[in-house]
């Protein structure tokens, strides 16, 4: 692998870290397997590209793609809560109905921003990196924070209550919490950070594109479980590191299946996804291997 | 001397990879899916290469639909260190521009290079970008269908609103309409699952239906040729491959050799040293005409003697 294609790996890791920490809040916190992700991300994207586009500065777009995330996810929640539609089916309506709104917002599937001021860009020029070093320490820097937050949200009166929502439901609301409330709160913030992912996504790739969040669930997820298995989640600043480092360790298994030498005769570039996805299989029994071996 | 005679063939070896004609290239190619039209651009990129005598090293990327493996392809390609980068379509074409500054980009089967923000201008893009675009010249689709179909008053044109390049083309399609005195009647697909669906939607309220060239309808197209047989509509296209696959005719890119003359502009940088930012956005120089009788016959058109004159291509 080139060190392009590493840091490639780490930058698009990261920028999707963001969307592994919404997933893990819900998937592994809530207990409530959330489909939203894949309308929140371009959602994200959108919002992000349409503000910039009107002059917005690119750091106050992220604000903008995380509240209109974080309302998505609120959609969600409500469908699931109020009007007590099955959780998996309450996010696939609020996430085909996001591919619409979507549409809407930009006007046109696709919203360039090349030639656009991004933060990409901003903080290439400003720490005088090439820039494919300064994208992955940008998106580093920016789900460092995020995780941190989360971690100490978390923590809260609130986010405990949040946690204890998915552990055991009956019980938190003996203890008087509104799980409504926390569900609601739970897939916004989920929502938001994804949307976030997305709208920092966006500014990397050069445009916004309404296609650009088919998988997102896959890759969310996959990053989850391959973080723990690799990490474990022992605690919840673990749980949410191993999310991050999931999200890495998913991006680096593409970059390999991207970089194996493809020949007529062996494996054609038609054979990614399954690569990838034996990849991953190594990624995750690896471990348990190493045990039985050394045990 | 011995030693006179090393400095020279030293000399030699070093300058032998500059005057060698077969320098290997290494062009690397990257596009968003596996589809028949784009495939036929790459191949034909690649084999027109071959015949200019250029020794080209290949490397293919696909990003199997998926937009994230898009931008880790555009870093992936930026390791390759290449002579030339090929992008087929507008998300690969943007991701590598976005990414690459140094190296020379041609991009191919990108409908609207202006909107997509890849060039400054169609005759002078400016930086390390050029290439081809595909845009249907509607204004002859709509002339062909015209001729085919004559006093039609309603059109009916079938895609998908998701598709960017779609979206352009059913916006030109619009004014050519409205030039042509047809009204345009519109139905969107979301998925391939969607496209049967959509296609029923049209029965009744148009006298012959359209499809441009739209990932979505195109590969779920045989549900939309079902109910346009059924009904007795006539069926358009714009691309030629979906001829074969039963519509009635199409006045279309041959993809192939689209890529035959992208590979010319490729040539152009790779052998004569020009600059892409100098080179203009190319548009297809010849269009193909293929017809389908039977397709016809089932949908109840007889195709007139001037068309089939003219056609490249007949299917029985």
């Amino acid at each position: 692998m080139t060190s392009y294609a590493f840091f490639g790996a780490l930058e698009q890791g990261f920028a999707f870290g963001l969307m592994v920490l919404g997933v893990y809040l819900t998937f592994r916190v809530l207990d409530f397997p959330d489909l939203t992700v894949d309308g929140s991300l371009p959602l994200g994207a959108a919002v992000s590209a349409v503000a910039i586009d009107a002059g917005v500065h690119p750091a106050l777009s992220l604000v903008l793609a995380c509240g209109a995330g974080f309302l998505a996810g609120a959609v969600t929640g409500f469908l699931n809560t109020r009007l007590r539609i099955l959780h998996l089916l309450a996010s696939i309506l609020t996430m085909i109905a996001l591919y619409s709104v979507n549409l809407r917002i930009m006007g046109r599937p696709n919203l360039t921003l090349l030639g656009k001021p991004t933060l990409v860009d901003l903080f290439t020029t400003a720490s005088g990196l090439p820039q494919y070093l300064s994208t992955p320490l940008l998106f580093g820097l920016v789900t460092a924070f995020a995780a941190v937050v989360l971690i100490w949200f978390l923590r809260t009166e609130l986010g405990l209550a949040l946690l204890a929502t998915g552990d055991n439901p009956r019980m938190i609301r003996a203890l008087g919490v509104n799980t409504g409330g926390t569900i609601i709160l739970g897939l916004g913030l989920s929502n938001a950070l994804t949307a976030m992912s997305g709208a920092l996504v966006a500014q990397n790739q050069g445009g916004a594109d309404v296609n650009m969040g088919v998988g997102t669930i896959v890759a969310g997820l996959a990053s989850v479980i391959l973080g723990e298995t690799v990490f474990g989640r022992r605690s919840v600043a673990r749980a949410v590191l191993a999310a991050i480092l999931g999200s890495l360790l998913y991006r680096l298994a593409i970059a390999l299946a991207l970089g194996l030498k493809l020949g007529p005769f062996s494996v054609t570039p038609s054979d990614l996804n399954l690569i990838t996805a034996l990849l991953v299989v190594l990624a995750l029994t690896a471990p348990r291997m190493k045990v039985k071996v050394f045990s | 001397m011995r030693r006179l005679l090393l400095v020279i063939l030293a000399a030699l070896l070093w300058a032998a990879p500059c005057l060698a004609q077969d320098k290997v290239r290494h062009v690397s190619v990257t596009q968003i899916v596996e589809h028949p039209s784009l495939d036929a651009m790459r191949l034909g990129f690649l084999d027109r290469l071959k015949a200019l005598g250029l020794k080209v090293e290949p490397s293919v990327h696909i990003a199997q639909g998926n937009m994230a493996t898009n931008v880790q392809i555009a870093s992936q390609v930026q390791g390759e260190n290449p002579d030339l980068i090929l992008a087929i379509t507008t998300p690969s074409a943007q991701a590598v521009v976005q990414k690459i500054k140094d190296k020379p980009i041609v991009f191919t089967g990108v409908t609207d290079p202006l909107a997509a923000g890849l060039v400054k201008s169609l005759s002078a893009p400016g930086g390390n970008v050029t290439g081809m675009t595909d845009m249907s010249p509607m204004d002859r689709h709509v002339a062909l269908i015209k001729e085919c179909v004559p006093g039609i008053k309603r059109l009916g044109v079938l895609y998908n609103a998701g598709e960017p390049n779609s979206v352009v083309l059913v916006n030109l399609l619009k004014d050519e309409c409205a030039k042509a005195g047809v009204a345009l009647e519109e139905a969107t697909a979301a998925n391939s699952a969607a496209v049967y669906q959509a296609a029923k939607s049209l029965v009744g309220r148009v006298d012959a239906v359209y499809v441009p060239v739209d990932n979505t309808v195109v590969s779920a197209l045989e549900g939309a040729i079902k109910v346009c047989e059924q009904n007795r509509l006539p069926f358009f296209s714009g691309d030629t491959d979906s001829v074969a696959r039963g519509t009635v005719a199409a006045l279309a890119v041959d993809y192939r050799k689209m890529g035959e003359q992208t590979a010319d502009m490729a040539a152009a940088i790779l052998k004569d040293g020009k600059k892409p930012g100098e080179m203009p956005v190319e548009t297809i120089r010849d269009l193909a005409l293929h017809v389908n009788k039977g397709a016809a016959a089932r949908m109840g058109l007889t195709l007139p003697e001037s068309v089939l004159k003219r056609a490249d291509k007949i299917i029985p």
